[in-house]
């Protein structure tokens, strides 16, 4: 016991393990990656900032049936809604989200007849203060446009599992 | 009586019912799409199908099919029906997947969803396929007024809005076009609709085509909170739900009240609600240098105290139309602290006298007894406008049993044919003496209603005693020699929600206190220092002179321009107010959100200025303000009934002296539209006034 001790001691094998883990780890390919700059891949179901998208002609989806205001779980979505002084249809007036209030769990846009409200595949949208987190109608309507494309194809590739 | 056996249990029912009435006597749910309890029966939804035996081997709207078309089994068996056989299911179906043929997928933009009875019985009896694969059909939607909003691709042709407007409504100005496919409903000439009921078939429409138009997209119904309360834009008092989403109310709905509005309420009361958000006073107001200044309540309810204290004695108080019972009373205990009897709550030159018995100032055959009436007489009153809920009642019981209607003033459109008699005191005194036809009809009648119109009563220019021989004229009427034992026909037909219970609580002259159009008087030559106008709004506001004058209410109107202080109250949706309507019946209204701003519940207004003035009322609280209220007059107490009133006592005015020669009777609401300050606050009423005005002048 003591003298394979002093045997260990003595070929500092300790150390000598411990230098060549660290040397394999050293020499092996990186698990992580170098994250503004690379990112991992995103599923398509990925429910991360909401959008509200448009159609192709610019109109908006949304009609304010208002479900996803009635199936939210965390209330935190707020609509007030009313006849579009141009033509009457009906249109939302206000339409918030309160983004701290939000806990992802994408009813919104199962309950949404239209496609419209979604939950697209953006996760970085941290901000400075609370007050930026309470998106209105104007940042949701931006975010689809901003999305557009990623969310349609997404929402594309899932259409066959629905 | 007929016994029918309903899936297997024996009831016995009367033998004029339908299968659908004794199913529901057995307990056993019928769907249903045109049938309606208080129309008559069309039988073309065939929503309702069931199964019989002892009838046709085919499935039969059990709506419009009799208990007594069914034949009993050949050893006297009774008749059976059935309602869960698969016979009945599959036939459910298949009529809902025919009226879902041409039905939009609409549901999330349409104001009805959440509500509808079409998605409601889709999901409990339908299919959720169709097999129907064309282009479904689509329907111009059509203008029917500023109140109802169509569309009409939903419309699944029940008939129910047609059969509403011809029947209760009393108005020809819907109806069903083509057949098949091309049915439509339609006004015909693209015009509004001149009924003051109109808005009742928003609720009658099972699906989303009929909707309210001001209501549009407002808000959803599963969003509202519901309270039940009561309506106070005439002396009815309609049953109401108050829905409302937060601070806001979103819309007013009717409730059942057989006693009074049946399901129906008249479309002021139904569409005032954004009268209550406009031209509100939520900041107590003082004029200074000629203007009105917001400020605390402090200072104004100091700039009153300081005034009441020099004025001593000489303070005046007149309450309007909307107000509740609770400050009137409370209004009433400020004025006695200091000794004044100024209080009125009646408008100017009323012959409504403060020592007549209770039975002269209510509606004494009461709403629900319009049915039992054999003669009707409309004296000064046009009840379409002043109070269109008896006027339905009275159409109802015209079409039941084609009672005889006569009227004496103003000659309008009332939803059914009347004698017309005359415009005046003459006329009146005519047929009180038994002459001419209509004279003669009510001397035989046994359950003779005069009806008694504000108009009638109260006469600005000719003095009390015309009203007083009105009364007296109509209490010798309503007594004739064949009238029934327990029939009071004597009926005084208010058309303000504050009177009768003013009247009751007695807040009209007394110790020595004047009426309103004197008070007024005193004030304009300067002999009245102090004038309160709880909500008072329609009296002569520049006949005030130099007095003091404190306005109590909700709305900024005539009077609160004249005000030198403004104290802002609460309207009816936003205090538990005891009303007490025109039949006498006592009910209370309910606080479906709060005042805006500052604004206060009235009598606790009063109450703080009490207080300023150094002689505080007794009561803190709204219980115990009512105990003080029940412990005086106990009859308020006992909500929702009528105090059974002393008939003899009205009958010795039958002999009192006439000495009134001729006078003419109009009808005290011009217009039906903007009859008070909430009314007048509101864009919807407003642009229905207008519509009214230009039909009035194309018809001229
Ligand atoms: S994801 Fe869930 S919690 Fe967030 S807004 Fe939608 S429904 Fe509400
Ligand atoms: S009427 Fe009823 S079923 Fe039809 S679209 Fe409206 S909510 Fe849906
Ligand atoms: S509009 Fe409504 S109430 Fe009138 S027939 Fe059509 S579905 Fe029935
Ligand atoms: S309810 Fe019987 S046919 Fe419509």
């Amino acid at each position: 016991m003591r003298a394979s001790q002093f045997v260990n001691t003595l070929i500092m094998k300790e150390f000598v393990s411990a230098f060549f883990l660290a040397m394999r780890y050293f020499f092996s390919p990186k698990p992580t990656i170098n994250y503004p700059f690379e990112k991992g891949p995103v599923s398509p179901r990925f429910r991360g900032e909401h959008a509200l998208r448009r159609y192709p002609n610019g109109e908006e989806r949304c009609i304010a049936c208002k479900l996803c205001e009635a199936i939210c779980p965390a209330q935190a979505i707020t609509i007030e809604a009313g006849p579009r002084q141009n033509d009457g249809t009906r249109r939302t007036v206000r339409y918030d989200i309160d983004m701290v209030k939000c806990i992802y769990c994408g009813f919104c846009q199962e309950a949404c007849p239209v496609d419209a409200i979604v939950e697209g595949p953006n996760f970085e949208f941290a901000t400075e203060t609370r007050e930026e987190l309470y998106f209105s109608k104007e940042k949701l309507l931006a975010n689809g446009d901003r999305w557009e494309r990623e969310i349609a194809s997404n929402l594309a590739a899932d259409a066959p599992y629905r | 009586m007929a016994s029918i056996k309903v899936d297997g249990t024996l009831v016995e029912v009367p033998d004029y019912y339908t299968l659908m009435q004794a199913a529901e006597a057995a307990g056993a749910e019928i769907p249903r799409f045109c049938y309606h309890d208080r129309l008559s029966v069309a039988g073309n939804c065939r929503m309702c199908l069931v199964e019989v035996k002892g009838g046709p081997p085919k499935p039969q709207a059990s709506c419009a099919m009799s208990v007594k078309d069914l034949r009993p089994g050949p050893n006297g068996e009774p008749p059976e029906m059935f309602t869960n056989t698969p016979m009945v299911k599959k036939a459910r179906e298949g009529v809902m997947e025919f009226l879902l043929v041409n039905h939009p997928l609409d549901c999330p933009i349409c104001d009805q969803g959440g509500e509808c009875d079409l998605q409601d019985q889709a999901m409990a009896y339908g299919v959720d396929k169709s097999r129907f694969h064309e282009n479904k059909r689509a329907v111009e939607d059509k203008y029917i007024g500023p109140l109802v909003k169509t569309s009409m691709n939903r419309c699944i042709h029940c008939t129910r809005c047609v059969r509403f407007t011809t029947e209760v409504a009393g108005i020809s100005e819907m109806g069903l076009l083509g057949r098949g496919e091309d049915a439509e409903i339609t006004t015909y000439l693209e015009k509004a609709l001149s009924s003051e009921l109109q808005g009742n078939v928003i609720d009658l429409c099972p699906v989303g085509a009929l909707t309210s138009k001001p209501y549009a997209f407002n808000a959803r119904p599963w969003e509202l909170n519901k309270t039940e309360s009561i309506d106070v834009m005439d002396a009815v008092g309609s049953a109401i739900r108050v829905d409302s989403r937060g601070r806001e109310v979103m819309r007013i709905m009717p409730r059942v009240n057989e006693a009074i509005n049946e399901e129906w309420i008249s479309d002021k009361t139904r569409f005032i609600w954004d009268g209550l958000k406009n031209q509100r006073l939520d900041r107590p107001y003082v004029r200074k240098n000629g203007k009105l200044q917001a400020t605390s309540w402090d200072e104004a309810l100091g700039a009153v105290a300081a005034r009441i204290k020099k004025a001593g004695n000489k303070v005046g108080a007149i309450a309007g139309d909307l107000a509740a019972v609770e400050e009137m009373y409370a209004l009433k205990g400020l004025l006695a602290s200091i000794g004044s009897g100024m209080t009125d709550v009646r408008p100017a030159m009323s012959g409504i006298d403060p020592s007549m018995p209770r039975s002269a100032y209510i509606f004494n055959p009461t709403i629900a007894g319009i049915e039992d009436a054999d003669a009707i007489l409309i004296i000064g009153a046009n009840p379409r406008k002043e109070a269109a809920l008896i006027n339905a009642r009275i159409r109802k019981t015209w079409r039941a049993k084609n009672i005889p209607v006569g009227v004496i003033g103003e000659r309008a459109d009332l939803t059914y044919t009347y004698d017309y008699l005359g415009e005046g005191f003459e006329t009146l005194a005519d047929v009180a003496a038994g002459k001419g036809s209509f004279g003669e009809i009510l001397a035989k009648a046994q359950r003779p209603i005069i009806i008694v119109g504000e108009a009638a009563v109260s006469h600005a220019n000719l003095g009390k005693q015309v009203g007083r021989d009105v009364i007296a004229l109509a209490s010798k009427l309503a007594n004739g020699a064949n009238v029934a034992e327990g029939w009071n026909g004597f009926a005084l037909l208010h058309n303000a929600a504050s009177r009768v219970g003013g009247l009751d609580i007695g807040f009209v002259p007394h110790d020595g206190g004047v009426c309103s159009a004197d008070q007024i008087a005193l004030a304009g030559k300067g002999e009245l220092d102090v004038l309160f106008l709880l909500g008072a709004d329609e009296y002569d506001m520049s006949a005030m002179g130099k007095a003091f004058v404190v306005y109590i209410g909700s709305h900024g109107d005539q009077g609160a321009h004249r005000a030198d202080v403004i104290l802002p109250g609460a309207a009816y949706t936003e205090k538990s107010g005891t009303y007490v309507n025109t039949e006498g019946r006592v009910q209370q209204t309910a606080r479906a959100v709060f005042p805006p701003g500052d604004a206060k519940e009235d009598w606790t207004i009063i109450r703080a200025l009490s207080g300023a003035i150094g002689k505080p009322l007794p009561y803190n609280s709204l219980a115990q303000l009512r105990s003080a209220i029940y412990a005086e007059f106990p009859h308020l107490a006992r909500v929702d009934e009528i105090e059974a009133s002393d008939f003899a006592a009205l009958t010795t005015y039958a002999n009192a002296t006439i000495m009134t020669k001729s006078a003419p009777f109009g009808s005290a609401v011009a217009d039906f539209y903007l009859s008070n300050p909430i009314a007048r606050a509101s864009a919807v009423m407003g642009e229905c006034a207008a519509l009214a005005a230009g039909l009035r002048q194309a018809a001229e």
